[in-house]
Formats: C-alpha cells, structure tokens, sequence
C-alpha cells in the first residue's frame, strides 16, 4: 500500500519545527507502524536526509518509550496498544497520516518526535515508593494476607506503562491518570497505606509543578491508555487527597 | 595459560555464603559517604543494586540510555521469578533450586554462585512485597504460584504476564526514594562508551549525552556493568531495540574477560517473521506450551498447499499430522527445555515442512486443550449434554482466562485469531547467558569493575531456566553486591574523590571522540541496519540454534568482511552534537561485529555440545538418546573466558575449571 | 503543605468546582420545583414566589451565598480553562479529541459561557424587576397588582414569555444546560472521589437529572407560551 506522512520535524528543543511530507510506496499492511517508520528513516538515509528521531525501545508494548500522536491520537487509531503494536492494516492504502510528538508543557520536544518525559520520574521521586530498606531481612512474604480484590486492583493500577498518552490525550494536558496509577498501586496494598497520606500530598505538588493542566474529567486518557488504566483510579486519588490535606499533620 | 581465581570461599556448599560474609571487610557508614560507585544499566540488576548500595551510604551515579530507568528490557519478562519459598509445601528447597538450575545449565555453571542464588531466592519476594509489588494472590490472601519448565515443583511468583514489569517498577520505585534523597544521581539518556582506568583499576566512565551529544566524564571508586545481554548481535531478537554490548565490550577490551559467548538461548515460542523489514521478535510466554500442542504436517502435499493459501491448517486431519515433540520425547512431550523444543522446530522446518511463507514456522495448536477444558466445564457447570459447538465455546472461555492477553497480542501482531486456528511460532534469540567473567564476589578481571544480572556469565550456564533471569538480577543487585564491593571499596575509605582531569580521562575521551569523529567521516553508501542485518543472518545462519565447524569458520570470515565494510561504507546522517539515533546504532553495531566474530570463536572451540549451544558433530551415534546433544564433560567442564588482545579472531582463552562437589554429573534426558 | 495545597492544589480546584456545582444542581432542583407549580396552579406559584422574595433567610442568607456560587463557579471555570490552555502551550496539528470523549465533556466552557449569557437576560426579565421593587422602591408587600393591573409573579411569567423569540432563547440555552449537565453532573462526584459499586447507577441517575431537568424547564416556557 502507499500511504503520504504527515511528520512533524524539529531540530532541536529550541527549534520551531513543522510538519514535513513524505510520500512511502512500499508498505505492507502486516508491518507494524514503527517498522514502517524504519521503512521511512531507510529512505530517508538513502536520499542523503536526517532520518525522523522518535522514542521506541521494547517493540512489544510494554517499555512506554514508543510515543507518538498519529492522526490526532496517542498511539493511533486502534484500541489498547502502544505504537508499536499499531499494524499498518488499521490504514487504507492511499491515506495520509499525520503523526507528531506528545504534546504537552510539561513534555517538552527534544527532536522531532521525542520528548522529555522526566517530570514523570519527578513525580516518582517526590513518592512513588514504599519506604522499607532493601535489606531483605523485612517479614515474610505472606506474613500480611493481602485480599485478592486489592491485589488484583492494586495490579491493574501497576499496569501502567508510563508512556504518557494519557496526557497527550487530554484536552487539558492532565497527568492525573498517571499519577492516580501511582496513588492508587501503593494505596491499595498494606504496604503502602502507611504513608500514604505524605505521598498522594507530595506527588500532586510535584504533579502541578510540572505544569501539567487540571482533571476535568473527560474520560479521554481512559479511553486511550494503552493499558486500560481506570478513572476509578482518579477518583480514589482524589478520596486520598483530600482526606490527607484535611488531616495530616505536614 | 592463566587460571582464573572465582576466589570461591571454603566450607561446605551450604555454608559458603554466609561465611564469606561474615570474614569480608565493610566500609564504616561515615565512611560510604566519601566513596562514589557507577552503575551502569537500570534493569532488574542495576536498579537494585542503586537503590541498595545508595541506601547503604554510598554515592551512586546511574546511567541507562532510555529516557527513564523504568524502561530498562528487564520490563518485559512476563512469566515470572523463581525463589525456594516452599509456600506450596510441594518439597521444595534451596537445595532443589540449586540443583534444578545447575542440570537445566546443562552443568556449565558455577556450583558456588548457583546455591547463593538459590539461598538468596526467598529474600528477593520479602523484599518485593515489602516494596508494593503486586503478585498475583490466592483468595486466602496468601501468594499464588505456577510451575515452570524444567522443574517438578511450584516455586514461580508472578503478576499476570506482567512480572518482569512489576518487579522492575519495584526497584526503580527503590530507586526513587533514593533520588529523592540525592544519593542516586540519575543520568538518563546517557551511553557508556568507555571504561577508564586509572593504575589498573576501573576509576570511571566515558558517557555520551545522548540529547546533546555532550562526551562526559564520570568518575567513582568502583564501577558496576548491568547492562543486560547480547542478542541483538543476532539482529533479531526478543531484545529490546536498545539493548546492546557495548559497556560490557568497551569493559572487556580494557581487560575484562569475555566469558562464554557462545551459550545463546533460543525461545521456541515466539512469533515467526513476517518480511524483511522485521525489526524485532516477540515473544509469547513459555506456559502456552503447557496447553498447546506443537505440529507440522506429515505430508509435503499439504505443506505446499498451506503455503499457497489452498488449505486450513484446521482442514488437515488428525492423522495428518506429526507432533513431533510428542514423537521423539514422549516423556516431557510438548514441555520439553527450549534448547531441545527450539531445535526440533529447526530441524522439521529445515526439512521443509515450514507453515508459513517464509518456511520458518510451526503450528501450536490450542484446539485439544479446548476441547478438553470445555468438557470439563461442561460438567461442572451441569451441561450433561452439551453440543460439541458449546463445548468448544466453554473451553474458548477456560483458554481465555488462562491466556487472554497473549491470544490478544498474537492476533494483533498477526491478525489471526488463534482460539479459532493455530497458532504459528519459531524460535528466536532471547537471553544470552555467556557474559563478562566474574569471580564469586562478581568482579570482573578489571579490579573495581563489577558486573551484575545478565551482563555477567555465572549463574545458568549452558542453558537459562525460565523465571530464573529476573531472580538472578535481582539477587545480585539487592543481596550480593551491595556486600561484596564493600570488601574492595574497604581499601578506597582515603582514596578521596577521583578526579576527572587527569591523563586516563583525558586519553579515554580522546579515544572516544576520535572513533565518534572516525565515524562521522566515513560518509559512505549504506545504512547502519544494512550491516547490522547481515550480521545477523550470518549468526542466525551459522551460530545460531546448530552449529559446525565449517559453518563456525565461515561465520568468523563472513563477520570479519562484514565489520571491515561496514568501517568503510557506513552512513551516519546529522551530526555527532545532537541526538542522533544514527550514531548510536552504529557505534553499537561496531561493538556487535567484534563481539560476533569472538562468539563464533568461542562456539567453535567448544566442541561438545551443551544446552544452547548444539555442535552437530557431537550427538549420540546410538542407544536411546540417538540423535540428541552429546556433552563432553571430560573436556569441556570449564568456563572459557576470553581476553582481548586486539582482535577478536585472536583473543586468548583462559580457562576456569568447573568442579560438582555437591552434585553429580548426568546426562539430560527428556526422552 | 496541607493547607496551602488545599487552596491551590490542581485536585483542591477540582474539589472546589464540584462543591459549587453540587449547590447549583441542588439549587436548581428548588427553582425547578417551584416553577412546575405556576403550571398547575397560579395561585400556589404566586404564594411560593412571595414567601421566596420576601423571607429574611432566603433573601439575605440564602440568595448571597447562590451568588457567590454561581460567581465563584464561573470564574474558577474561566481560571481552569485558560490554566489548562497553558498546559498545552503548541497545539497539534490534527487533534481527534471527538474519539476518546464526549462533546459535552470537551466543551464545558462553551455551554457554561451560553448559560451565562443566558443568566443575564434571566437577571433582567425576573431577578432585577423583583429587586427594584423590594430594594429600590422598598416595596415589600408582595402586592399583585398596580393600579388595579397584575404585575407580579405569576402574571410577570406570562408575560415575559408571549416574545417567541425570547422563548427560543430560552429553550436553546436549556439545551446548553442539559449538555452542560450530562457531563458536570457526574464529573462533579469524579471528582470529589465518589466512585464505587453505586457509581453505575448515580451515572444513569446523572443523565435522567441532566436531561428531565432542562427538560422540564423547556416545558415551563413552551406551556406559558402556548397558554397565553
């Protein structure tokens, strides 16, 4: 099939940057999108041009690295997948793609397609953790009979790959998604209910200094998470957060 | 020839780990604050081993190439982690994981290492839990396991098919608290391309910045390689698209011995190519083969005609077809060990009975399982009488539960649907388990060079049991580094900071600089993919599943042509100041074309055949086990580990003997 | 922390949108409630309208803090809007939001402005006549009538809605409060954490509320206009 692109190409982070168009002849509809990008970036490279950067890692989904917004949506078109589990058969032949960078404040592009997801790891920093030593000598493993229901919630909250759509998405540029996730993982386990007042506080601090917008509550993140993270989990953080900043000590 | 001291401690097997901890020097708390360490690589092995030796007062600067820790590969192990908790009362022991993994090594692996992994298995789920990490439960509350191949007990922890991921975001979220606190200095986006020495000792690194193509120079007291395997030397791999050798090449070539590189694991059960634009392979988990049953047809007729499109495979009659593992191992049938189920695969595609276009794929068919599962449901739910259409809608149901999001992957990479007609798989490179020589303490020959996880050789010898990689990194990474670089780093306490302006950085960086800028100048016709993919079908073609002589020494000149072209020829767009993914493949790739040729090496030296790697003139000419891998324990119970001397086709061998004190030497029969 | 971030956090914002706009839906179930009398019964409709303009609770407890309501609802759904525009300083080029979420959710500022605009001309038609005659003219009595012609209340209604055009206003801007409803109503227990086993029928409860509603208030301005 043949498909024109839309790409949006930038120098560098401080480089205005615009949407260049290519013309690809030879795509099969079994490759996946990121091949075809391969594809793209060998012509490219045969032509004597600078190939398109973008961030991709594992190839299988599960990394989070992959990032871009193709026709108006993180990850493309199709449900549940991450862009590089995007195939070319969700395209007709002849169809022109546009594909750019997450946008977002708080993800600045550092070229091309790739952006600078570290206020992510920021957020972590600020307490995404539990705080036990790493010794090993902490109690068994079972001393704690955690619910099957928490567990497995805690687990789907846990699912998330961190890749960012769900910012990318929102019409507000929101990471509530992600960082609910987070929230609600550590939240839901005997673990890390202990702190977990300090944490859902020092996260969404971080969270708004990061300069992402505010949750209203559109349901687009949901509907694109590669990962199926739930708004249940928005709504718990919000439950934790204002049960921590109504009676925490801090 | 040299020995290589493992500096193994004395005592008996059960005894040696504890008491080696007990006799080795630490370093005072005040004191960890005046030492700096390096890790590089934030997988299973580097992100815990940040995170434990930062807690433990050291200063530890971390350096991956992703843009974040949590996206090491570590991240897509799915099946789960090995630890000898005996939860299930099923008679396991530490003693049993040991065992279970120095036979599944095919004996090619070090005794001592083995039963520390073993004994420090438990600590590692105390340790994760404690952490948040969300393993599936019981009902009861209580931890769930699953059994694996190999092995005849329960011992596997997991969460869904997600378990690499949530083990990792465990030790990256160990990594954070430390962050947070300063004592883990975080470089993302940064490659290793040099290891600095400073009087013989490993006293820092050289890092590209790969958002501005900055060269860097880092120092510390000890530097630590978790950088992960090498099989994307193959091109194709389940690896990530990033993971590379190159720290642990650039170490190796300032002395630290390359160990094994010929012990490959090829996964049987991955999804086959669909053309030559394939960038990678994935994977789907091993516990399919638990319900699936692996065929061919028996007929050439109806392989042509699979082929062609003018036949189903579900159109093929029972009698039709050859389920080959169920034929030649009628013992572990379809649950035979990857090395053995990856080369039966080969052997039937390379006589021709291939399923798909490329003739590189078998059939692994869900259809009995279903059927099974759906009578049994049947009953359970009361249907006496079910028709065989609800039968197999209620076993498409059992299927679903168990595999759900695996048949879901493989219909979107495919388009098929496998709960309808069979699944088709092939082998692929996974895990590499040759690595740098490490001794007990896992330093590497480079004193202050440590390497941990998958980067090193020591603990799956020939072959890798599955769930056990991620219970291999983490157990280096939180329990035995953090105490045995104390015994070195006990020496450095008035070392002071390492300075960066002195004539080892100053040389490294030029070295550095000067190859980048050699690169850069070549200016020639062809893409780093294009010699990159040559590599890989010369490996896949002649080091790959089966291995002979003459294929082995073609392989070493084919490699060597390839990396002489490829330094004359290659193109790098842009420019070396900027992100430019270009250049970072390439010097990749240039590691991979050295290590290549040595791997050959090592595989046609090693003439025996053992685990993963099949040398096809050493099988058994008779009796019972006719036609399978023949060990040579006489000769080749040793770990070969290879010095650089300025040329791979020349490096030289040092051998470190293996000795079973604790258990005896068999042959593996799955038959 | 706690307390500074309670005041300017991005949840504490959410909080506080939610909270006015639970005393709004509550406040216009009241109104609604009052104003499906003057259907059935002019009478009824005039008694509630006088205790309403002329209780010291309502007029002067009641009726600031609904003011500030709606003021305080207004301006934080300006703030956020023009926030949340910041967060996303280069636009996309193509921008699919219509695929992941609904037009009401993705246009709340929009139906909120309609409903203001709307709000002025409600103030005018029946809010500043009442509080001309009670504040300005000082004129408590509640009488029905001037010089012998009906003034107030009931007949003020009637009145106001013989414009058809003035109807069409009304009914259009309804609309908007019915789009503006369908995705407020439960964004608002979102976001004060309300999501359990109930959440599936407050969701199907929220949509019956965000159209009879408006609906019912469609109704109101059609029946008087048809009954003149």
């Amino acid at each position: 099939m043949k498909v024109t692109l839309k790409v949006w190409r930038q120098k560098s982070a401080s480089d205005k940057g615009k949407i260049e168009t290519y013309k690809l002849d030879n795509v099969s509809e079994h490759m996946s999108f990121l091949e075809m990008m391969d594809v793209l970036n060998e012509q490219l490279i045969g032509e004597g041009k600078v190939p398109v950067a973008f961030d991709h890692d594992c190839r299988e989904g599960i990394c989070g690295m992959c990032s871009m917004h193709i026709n108006g949506e993180p990850h493309g078109p199709d449900r549940g997948v991450t862009t590089c589990q995007l195939h070319m058969r969700m395209f007709n032949d002849g169809d022109t793609i546009y594909i750019e960078p997450f946008r977002a404040k708080g993800f600045p592009v550092i070229k091309d397609l790739v952006v600078d997801r570290t206020a992510f790891d920021r957020i972590q920093h600020a307490g995404g953790f539990v705080s036990v030593p790493t010794s090993g000598n902490t109690q068994d493993a079972n001393a704690i009979p955690i619910p099957k229901p928490d567990a497995d919630k805690a687990f789907d909250a846990a699912a998330c790959i961190g890749c960012g759509a769900c910012v990318a998405a929102c019409k507000n540029a929101s990471a509530m998604l992600f960082v609910s996730a987070k929230v609600s993982q550590f939240s839901l386990l005997p673990q890390g209910k202990v702190e977990a007042k300090r944490r859902v506080l020092h996260m969404v601090e971080q969270m708004d200094k990061e300069g992402f917008g505010n949750c209203s509550n559109t349901g687009a993140c949901e509907v694109e998470c590669p990962k199926g993270i739930s708004l249940e989990n928005i709504a718990r953080m919000n439950r934790e957060y204002l049960k921590a900043s109504l009676s925490s000590s801090e | 020839m040299a020995t290589l001291d493992a500096k193994i401690p004395e005592g008996p097997i059960k005894d040696k780990w504890t008491n080696h901890k007990n006799k080795i020097n630490l370093v005072n708390p005040a004191n960890k604050r005046l030492i700096d360490i390096i890790v590089v690589g934030t997988g299973l092995a580097g992100g815990s081993a940040s995170a434990s030796l930062a807690e433990m007062g050291y200063n530890v600067k971390a350096f991956c190439f992703q843009d974040s820790p949590r996206r090491a590969h570590s991240i897509a192990a799915q099946g789960g982690i090995n630890a000898a908790k005996n939860y299930q009362n099923d008679g396991d022991s530490i003693y049993r994981l040991f065992y279970d993994t120095v036979k599944g090594g095919d004996y090619r692996a070090r005794e001592a290492n083995v039963y520390r992994l073993a004994e420090v298995s438990g600590n590692i789920i105390d340790q994760c839990v404690a952490q948040g990490v969300p393993f599936a439960r019981e009902y009861g509350g209580l931890l769930d396991n699953r059994s694996f191949g190999g092995v005849l007990v329960s011992r596997t922890f997991y969460a869904k098919g997600q378990t690499g991921q949530q083990l990792l975001l465990g030790a990256y979220s160990a990594m954070n608290r430390q962050i947070g606190k300063g004592k883990i200095k975080m470089y993302n986006r940064h490659e290793m391309l040099e290891l600095v020495k400073v009087d013989g000792k490993a006293r820092g690194i050289i890092a590209r910045n790969l958002v501005t193509g900055e060269i860097e120079r880092h120092s510390a007291h000890a530097v630590v390689l978790a950088s992960g395997g090498y099989g994307n030397v193959f091109f194709l791999s389940t690896n990530a698209m990033g993971s590379n050798v190159t720290a642990a090449w650039r170490a190796h070539k300032k002395g630290a011995y390359f160990a094994n590189p010929c012990y490959t694991q090829i996964h049987p059960t991955c999804i086959p190519r669909s053309g030559d634009y394939q960038s990678k392979l994935t994977l789907m988990s091993e516990s399919l083969r638990n319900d699936g049953r692996i065929w061919v047809p028996k007929h050439m007729d109806d392989v042509h005609a699979i082929r062609e499109g003018k036949l189903k495979p579900t159109q093929i009659a029972e009698e039709n077809r050859d389920y080959y593992l169920e034929r030649r191992y009628p013992a572990f049938g379809n649950l035979v060990p990857r090395d053995v189920a990856s080369r039966a695969a080969k052997e039937r595609c390379d006589a021709g009975y291939g399923v798909n276009k490329t003739g590189e794929a078998v059939y692994l068919d869900f259809s009995t399982a279903i059927m099974r599962y759906g009578k049994e449901k049947a009953l359970v739910e009361g249907e006496k009488n079910a028709s065989e259409a609800r039968i197999r809608e209620l076993g498409e149901i059992v299927i679903e539960s168990k595999y759900g999001n695996l048949f879901q992957m493989y219909e979107k990479i495919v388009d098929e649907n496998p709960y309808k007609t069979p699944m088709m798989i092939y082998p692929a490179v996974h895990y590499t388990m040759g690595g740098i020589w490490v001794d007990y303490n896992l330093m590497t020959t480079v004193p202050g060079c440590y390497a941990a996880g998958e980067a090193n050789f020591s603990d799956h010898g020939a072959n890798r049991l599955g769930a056990s990689a991620l219970m291999q990194g983490l157990a280096d990474g939180y329990f035995v580094l953090p105490y045995t670089i104390g015994d070195y780093l006990s020496n450095d306490i008035r070392t002071g900071e390492i300075p960066t302006n002195t004539p080892e950085f100053d040389e490294a960086e030029k070295a550095v600089k000067d190859r980048i800028n050699g690169f850069m100048n070549i200016k020639g016709t062809k893409s780093v993919d294009y010699f990159h993919k040559r590599l890989g079908l010369v490996m896949w073609n002649k080091v790959g599943m089966s291995r002979n002589e003459q294929g082995l020494k073609e392989a070493m000149q084919e490699i060597r042509q390839i990396r002489e072209e490829f330094r004359k020829d290659v193109l790098i767009p842009g420019s070396a100041n900027e992100m430019n993914p270009e250049l970072e493949k390439a010097l990749r790739v240039d590691d991979f074309l050295e290590l290549g040729e040595l791997f050959a090496k090592d595989a046609l030296e090693r003439t025996e055949s053992c685990g993963g790697h099949f040398r096809e003139e050493s099988v058994e000419l008779d009796g019972p086990q006719e036609g399978e891998a023949k060990r040579d324990d006489k000769n080749f119970a040793y770990v070969a580990a290879w010095e650089w001397t300025g040329d791979p086709g020349e490096s030289i061998v040092h051998k470190e003997q293996l000795e079973f004190n604790d258990i005896e030497l068999k042959q593996r029969s799955y038959k | 922390m706690s307390n500074s971030g309670l005041l300017k956090s991005s949840v504490a914002r959410k909080v506080a949108m939610a909270l006015s706009a639970f005393f709004l839906m509550i406040f216009l179930l009241q109104h609604f409630a009052i104003n499906i009398t003057s259907v059935f019964s002019a009478g009824t409709f005039n008694e509630l309208s006088h205790f309403m303009g002329t209780s010291a609770v309502v007029q002067y407890v009641f009726q600031p803090i609904l003011i500030f309501g709606v003021i305080f609802h207004f301006v934080m759904g300006f703030i956020l809007e023009i926030k949340n525009r910041q967060s996303r300083e280069v636009r996309y080029v193509k921008y699919k939001g219509g695929a992941s979420a609904s037009w009401m959710s993705r246009n709340m500022i929009l139906s909120g402005l309609v409903i203001l605009a709307f709000l002025g001309l409600h103030f005018y038609d029946f809010w500043i006549p009442e509080i001309k005659i009670k504040f300005i003219e000082g004129d408590w009595t509640g009488a029905l009538t001037e010089g012998g012609e009906p003034i107030r209340y009931f007949h003020h209604l009637r009145h106001k809605f013989e414009d058809p055009i003035r109807v069409a206003i009304y009914c259009v801007s309804f609309v908007l409060l019915a789009l503006h409803l369908l995705h407020g109503f439960n964004s608002a227990f979102q976001s004060v954490g309300a999501n359990n086993k109930y959440t599936k029928a407050l969701q199907k409860f929220g949509v019956a509320y965000a159209i009879l509603i408006p609906l019912g208030f469609v109704f109101i301005a059609l029946f008087h206009h048809l009954n003149h």
